[in-house]
């Protein structure tokens, strides 16, 4: 039941022209731009004022919106509704995926009614267990795992087939991201995690928060090494801590987070704690920059998202541009 | 059964030799399945495989085995049922974020893969699970699909 895959040489680019639409994301990073994406959260409402009032925070200022799809396991409005309402809006979104919930029959369905509704892009995760989230009760579902939802969802663009082989008529038009996260063990597996990960399909990736550069750069490294940054483009994940204490809370419960001490001390050392965690947020996107094969980055200011507009302007990634 | 496991990712290599011992074997009996008939040879063969595997690996029998591709450590006993890899909630000590006090199952396999001669097996990418085979044998599916190989081949 093994497929060996080797990544082709231009993964980067199923070429632009064969999708009949590019999307705005797509376009800015494919032309060198840095692309600058953020986080929304979807509201735990029907009414869809809730969700365009969220988004006017980020309108204007980010390239997409990221729609969760029960982040932490925590039951929201679908992320396909939300980046449907979106999309009539003209916002361009990230539309989540996680594998919790759905089968790879439900996954499917909802990937073309999506690409149908004028969703763009796609992010393939696995997604958290149930047991963080607000019910824990719930049975996990976990049918496919990250990769071979990226592999299904590029079958049904590229090869105009279900999992199954059954053709489509029309195929979804899409634009393919994955997650990744450095920060986690096993270290020396991570690079080669992402490797298969292009190998699967993903074109772009959004990493975990980064609070620990040395190890972002490492990964990096190894995934320059490994012949990755030419083969999909990468934003690794930042975002404001709110205080010293709201750092350590993070640390010990959101799974795959990691807060080094230093950053812990430096907010405890701080006047105004909440500002030095956007001063940290600023100079992390300016360092990150720097590295060679970081194409933009994901801002994740969770209940901090009216501070995403100065973070971005502060921190000077958009120059002349407005998205 | 927990610290047996352990113990198996960490000798992937021997378990890995063993492997390449038996599974000629296995093919080779060939005759004797096809003279049973493999639907008549699934049970016993099963329990079989679920006897040795189940102590080894705390073996799930989703029976399509990628046992020497994750260095001897059963992805299926992930909470997640990943067959790819690690996911992101891997916490600093190399723990499960579902089962704290276990190891997550993908840092024994890439330590195990390690260990093993073919440990770029763990870079393929599998694909999803067929949960039609849930319980099967995976011996003799093997067996049979290098039969079937070799019939065409002729």
């Amino acid at each position: 039941m093994t497929s060996r895959l080797t990544i082709p040489d231009n993964t980067q680019a199923p070429p632009a022209e064969r999708h009949g639409n590019v999307g705005h994301l797509e376009r800015v990073l494919r032309s060198g731009q840095f692309a600058v994406t953020a986080e929304l959260a979807p509201p735990d409402s029907a009414d869809p004022r809730d969700v365009h009032a969220r988004a006017q925070l980020f309108a204007g200022h980010v390239d997409a919106m990221n729609a969760t799809d029960g982040s932490g396991a925590n039951c929201h409005m679908s992320s396909v509704a939300m980046c449907a309402l979106l999309a009539r809006e003209g916002h361009e979104t990230v539309m989540q995926i996680s594998c919790r919930d759905r089968n790879r029959i439900a996954i499917q369905g909802d990937v073309l009614g999506a690409s149908a509704l004028g969703i763009r892009n796609l992010l393939c995760l696995t997604g958290d267990g149930v047991q963080v989230g607000d019910h824990p009760e719930a049975k996990p579902v976990f049918d496919l795992d990250s990769l071979s939802l990226l592999e299904i969802v590029a079958g049904l663009r590229d090869k105009h087939a279900f999992a199954s082989g059954r053709s489509l008529t029309s195929a979804p038009q899409v634009f393919l991201g994955a997650a990744a996260n450095p920060f986690a063990p096993p270290f020396a597996f991570r690079p080669h995690r992402l490797a298969k990960k292009i190998a699967a399909g993903a074109q772009f990736i959004q990493t975990q928060y980064c609070f620990d550069l040395p190890r972002f750069q490492d990964f990096m490294h190894r995934a320059r090494d490994l012949g990755l940054v030419e083969k999909c483009f990468i934003l690794p994940g930042v975002g404001p801590l709110a205080s010293a204490r709201t750092a350590e809370w993070m640390r010990r419960h959101v799974p795959g987070v990691h807060i080094p001490d230093e950053v812990i001390e430096r907010l405890k050392g701080a006047k105004n704690q909440k500002a030095e965690g956007r001063d940290i947020c600023i100079e992390m996107i300016q360092q990150l920059r720097e590295i060679e094969g970081v194409s933009g980055v994901h801002i994740m200011a969770h209940r901090q998202e009216a501070s995403v507009p100065e973070i971005i302007q502060r921190a000077g990634i958009l120059g002349e541009r407005m998205p | 059964m927990y610290s047996i496991r352990l113990w198996a990712a960490r000798y992937a290599r021997l378990l890995e030799l063993t492997y390449r011992a038996v599974e000629p074997v296995i093919i080779k009996l060939q005759p004797l399945w096809k003279s049973v008939g493999y639907a008549r040879a699934e049970k016993p063969v099963a329990s079989l495989e679920q006897a040795c595997k189940g102590l080894l690996f705390d073996c799930q029998m989703c029976g399509q085995c990628i046992l020497s591709s994750t260095g001897m450590s059963c992805s299926m006993n992930c909470p997640k049922n990943l067959r790819n890899g690690p996911c992101g909630g891997v916490m600093q000590n190399g723990n499960c974020e579902v089962e704290p006090d276990k190891r997550c199952v993908w840092v024994e396999a890439w330590e195990g893969s390690q260990r093993m001669k073919d440990s770029d097996a763990i870079q393929v990418v599998q694909l999803p699970v067929d949960h039609r085979l849930q319980g099967t044998s995976s011996w003799l599916r093997v067996a049979r699909q290098a039969a079937e190989r070799r019939e065409s081949l002729k």
